[in-house]
């Protein structure tokens, strides 16, 4: 059994539906990405997923022992969080909040999960300092950090990478290899699909038609090779087809 | 100086001084989450109902007001809370209209069968907290005593969950937090908070005892926890302040505390500039 299975799902809002006939599986320890154009209902879906909101049609059932609140979530960043008072000790120990029970205070055991978290995110000199200060690429460390409070499972992340510069951003998606070489559960909405294809072994493509395999059948696909298409037309540097494992270590030398 | 020992000598004086600092306290605990939350003006809007109910209390001729204004209030909060999430209305429409009408209505009802000689006096001290505080038995000073404590403890109790819940509601319900329920207890706790502070500044001022300390205390502190000590500090400070410069110059109760956190807020703000100057 996978550790989720999605079955004939449609998601949307109100009664309108924005993406549907979608069927996924995804196993411990896959990296899959789901890309498609802006309001192809990416958003949603992982909305969806997360039990935010309910699905139109189909299934969304969890395996493994998946636990409600065993899914981590790096959200797109809001209005609120970017004027609000708090310290980054303090974003990273509320990832611990699902799993107190009726326990109204954070136990030791929290605390130290915390600072593991910040210490794997590089971000342990930062702890005290105020979250809305950080620059863009600190605060996705530090959401990335709570949500690794929250799990060791699952992590859900919704365009880690947007409004990053192009650095940031090499060395934020290195950060998550790393997390799923340690067999964290990866999913990932992106409209980068050339980055897609470098990092993730699952592709997910949602659209009028909706695509579902390995990386190396989307390269294979109609849809796939059309973006590919577009992709390398329009930037200087086309896709490279390299295995994922080398373009790992070559950032990581690079972050060295 | 003298004047003001000699009003201390009086059990009314000493009991509104108590009043005043508690409510105080508790109100100033629940203005960051209510900031950041974009709930300022719930604050506003249920200070209104407030008025409404009790100039129902008034007209049913009951000892204690709080009976009815307590429950009506609650229950409006719960429904805001509500309409906010369903949006058939917009969140801020829905606010406007609760508290236009229920300012409208217990004006309206007031006029109708109010048997009270000074209709005027009455409307003006529910409105702006003139003399209420200064009125207060010792049976109030208990009940007042009571509610603070519950809405402290049951603040320290969830703090976390409301920090959470204010900090990212989408993250905390993904994880497993029942964000409805916390959403709920802060809609209550701000209701209970508000009808508690009619006694103190009336209904038309509460929004200021709410939120000033708050916003001052966010132009000072970086941290969650510092910010709400930090708005407690301020706001009992200039409670105190403001009912002894009252009761030395006779001012109105209610207004003077206000001024005192306005002048705060600006001198916050000045230090929160100079220190980003300085970095």
């Amino acid at each position: 059994m996978a550790l989720l299975t999605v079955k004939d799902l449609a998601v949307g809002y109100g009664s309108q539906i924005v993406a549907e006939n979608i069927n996924f599986e995804v196993n411990t320890g896959d990296y899959l990405c789901i890309v498609g154009e802006n309001g192809s209902g990416k958003s949603t879906l992982m909305k969806t997923l997360l039990g935010l909101q309910k699905p139109e049609r189909g299934q969304i059932i969890k395996g493994e022992g998946l636990m409600e609140n065993e899914i981590g979530y790096l959200p797109q960043q809001s209005p609120v969080q970017r004027d609000f008072p708090a310290s980054v000790r303090e974003v990273v120990l509320s990832g611990c909040q699902g799993r107190g029970g009726f326990r109204p205070f954070y136990s030791a055991e929290d605390k130290k999960k915390a600072s593991e978290n910040m210490e794997k995110m590089g971000i342990t000199d930062l702890a005290s300092k105020c979250y809305r200060e950080l620059s863009g690429g600190q605060q996705q460390r530090v959401l990335l950090a709570r949500a690794l409070c929250a799990t060791r499972k699952l992590l859900l992340l919704d365009e880690p990478v947007s409004g990053l510069d192009p650095k940031v951003t090499a060395e934020m998606y290195a950060l998550i290899s790393e997390l799923n070489k340690e067999k964290v559960t990866i999913i990932m909405i992106s409209h980068d699909i050339g980055t897609a294809v470098n990092y993730a072994d699952h592709i997910l493509h949602v659209g009028e038609n909706v695509f579902f395999g390995t990386r190396d059948e989307y390269l294979g696909s109609k849809a796939g090779k059309f973006f590919l298409m577009m992709q390398s037309r329009d930037s200087e540097h086309p896709v490279m087809y390299k295995p994922r494992k080398t373009m790992t270590n070559m950032e990581d030398k690079d972050n060295g | 100086m003298d004047k003001l020992f000699l009003a201390l000598q009086y059990p009314f004086v000493r009991y509104a001084i108590i009043v005043g600092v508690l409510i105080a306290l508790c109100s100033s605990l629940l203005g960051v989450t209510l900031v950041l939350k974009r709930f300022s003006y719930i604050g506003d809007g249920l200070s209104h109902v407030a008025f409404g109910a009790m100039a129902i209390a008034g007209v049913l001729n009951l000892t204690n007001n709080m009976i009815v204004a307590m429950p009506i209030t609650v229950i409006s909060a719960i429904l805001l809370l509500r309409t906010g999430q369903n949006a058939k209305i917009k969140g801020d429409a829905a606010i406007a209209m609760i508290s236009v009408g229920a300012l409208a209505f217990g004006y309206l009802i007031m006029n109708v069968f109010s048997t009270s000689a000074n209709l005027s006096g009455d409307v003006c001290s529910t409105l702006f907290g003139s003399t209420s505080i200064l009125t207060l038995k010792g049976s109030d000073v208990w009940l007042s005593m009571i509610l603070s404590l519950v809405v402290v403890v049951t603040f320290i109790l969830f703090y976390n969950r409301i920090f959470a819940v204010t900090f990212d509601e989408n993250f905390a319900k993904a994880t497993g937090t029942r964000t409805e329920v916390y959403n709920l207890i802060i809609a209550v706790i701000t209701a209970v908070i508000i009808v508690l502070a009619m006694n103190l500044v009336g209904s038309l001022l509460i929004s200021a005892l709410v939120i000033f300390p708050a916003l001052s205390a966010m132009k000072l502190f970086k941290s969650f926890k510092s910010v709400t000590i930090c708005s407690v500090v301020l706001s009992v400070v200039c409670a105190l302040a403001g009912m002894v410069i009252s009761i030395i110059t006779g001012t109105p109760v209610g207004s003077t505390i206000v001024a005192a956190d306005m002048v705060v807020f600006g001198i916050c703000c000045l230090i929160g500039r100079l220190c980003e100057g300085n970095r």
